[in-house]
């Protein structure tokens, strides 16, 4: 199969690359540009943990192509951290310990990311079913909860 | 996933010559919208050679126009765009809380309710509230376009009223008129991120004193296809949709179903919940429309 070029940008910045019409957006990302910050987990859309933004719409890149990704914004886990360190979502999960094994959480930032960005002061429920497809089998997610609450307070009102 | 070709056709001109190629020469074009379940059955099922054809491109597909009249969805608009539509909020809760009830944030980023038309799945969520809310689909081909109506569409288990060379643009309704409003429903065993064991739409509408005039009830997930449910909607004319008029409708639901027992629920279970939800929805869409 030929491949096909598709140009992109990813976190900023223009990224063309090659793929095959049936690679995903998550296997170019890991395999062809190796951003690897974007996990496998189930590649059925249930579990979230690849999940990034396209063209600021929260997806998993499980269940986009490669190929349909020609001419869109992409946003990663690659992109969270500034020069100046972690972005304060970043921190406020390891303040929390809100991650063990840490297969979920580039795609649980990722995804609070875009919560925050809509939302910037969601309530526990608006939370908790926003972060509904992002599985994690480590904490029982209450960690994740108060790091997000805690992420929402911190964008608001800088320490 | 086997390899495949993969074309994103710009307008519908050149979609239609895409499809209407493959058609004459039998060989398989399979459409794409938001890929949520194609995807998956690329990855899972058969691996038959067959050409991508992703209809995103489309103007017309990606178009909502709110009319005076009428009410027209593209079929490549995601779940996520249709739930920020405040003014479609307005017209139809019940459809868009139907579409909001379709897996996660990220799925619904990408999934569409004509995608989960087309994929024709039984327990499809957004297809009773549809087919409550009057919908029409409107399908473009060689010859033409056609409309047919949602209920129309569906012809078994996976399947649909598509011919080779046709593709569904979008969906037409009926813009609600005064004291018209609709709800859906759906029971699983959890509170989000799952399948309907069953599920019910309902739109009615009323005269100034609260008699029903006009009422659509579909049901899903009890049947090898959504359905309209007509003897549903007759026991609500004319009532004020008090709890006798619902119970009525509920039986009626009960009645036109045909589920199968599986791990989600057995056919008793199901046959006694889509009466529940039916009552329920229908007392949903009453309040609405009194406002």
């Amino acid at each position: 199969m030929n491949k096909v070029q598709v140009s992109t940008s990813i976190n900023g910045e223009e990224v063309e690359f090659l793929c095959e019409p049936q690679q995903t957006l998550l296997e170019v990302l890991r395999e062809t540009l190796d951003k690897t910050g974007t996990k496998e987990g189930c590649s059925t859309g249930d579990c979230g943990a690849c999940s990034v933004l396209l063209d600021d719409r929260l997806v998993c890149s499980c269940l986009v192509l490669g190929v349909e990704a020609q001419g869109s914004e992409i946003s990663t886990i690659e992109g969270m951290a500034g020069s100046e360190g972690l972005h304060p979502i970043q921190q406020k999960f390891l303040e929390h310990a809100a991650l063990q094994c840490g297969i979920c959480t580039p795609g649980l930032i990722v995804a609070t990311k875009a919560l925050l960005d809509k939302n910037p002061n969601p309530d526990e429920e608006t939370i908790r079913y926003w972060l509904a497809g992002n599985l994690c089998r480590c904490t029982g997610y209450d960690k994740i909860v108060r790091a997000v609450q805690d992420a929402a307070k911190e964008l608001a009102h800088p320490a | 996933m086997g390899a495949f070709a993969y074309v994103a056709p710009s307008n519908l001109e050149e979609a239609l010559a895409v499809l209407k190629e493959h058609a004459s020469a039998g060989t398989r074009a399979q459409l794409l919208a938001g890929g949520t379940d194609l995807l998956v059955q690329l990855r899972s099922a058969d691996k038959t050679p067959r050409t991508i054809v992703d209809i995103k491109k489309i103007a017309e597909t990606n178009r909502i126009d709110i009319g005076s009249e009428e009410v027209y969805i593209g079929s490549a608009i995601p779940s996520a765009v249709l739930n920020e539509n405040t003014e479609l909020a307005a017209l139809f809760p019940g459809l868009l809380e139907a579409a909001d009830l379709i897996g996660s944030t990220q799925i619904q980023g990408r999934a569409t309710v004509g995608g989960n038309l087309c994929n024709a799945s039984p327990a499809g969520d957004s297809i009773p509230a549809m087919i409550a809310a009057g919908g029409v689909c409107v399908i473009v081909g060689a010859k033409g376009t056609r409309e047919l109506p949602v209920e129309d569409f569906l012809t078994g288990v996976g399947k649909n009223a598509l011919e080779p060379g046709e593709l569904l643009l979008g969906l037409k309704f009926k813009r609600p008129g005064p004291r018209t409003a609709d709800a859906y429903l759906r029971f699983i065993p959890r509170t989000e991120m799952d399948i309907a064991v069953a599920g019910c739409g309902v739109s009615v509408t009323l005269d100034q004193n609260g008699t029903c005039t006009a009422a659509r009830v579909a049901i899903g997930a009890v049947a090898p296809t959504a359905l309209l449910v007509p003897a549903a909607a007759e026991a609500l004319l004319g009532s004020k949709l008090d709890d006798d008029a619902l119970t009525a409708a509920g039986a009626a639901c009960t009645a036109a179903s045909s589920p199968i027992s599986d791990k989600r629920g057995t056919v008793e279970y199901r046959r006694k919940v889509v009466a529940v939800l039916c009552r329920r929805a229908a007392a949903i869409a009453r309040d609405r429309a009194k406002g």
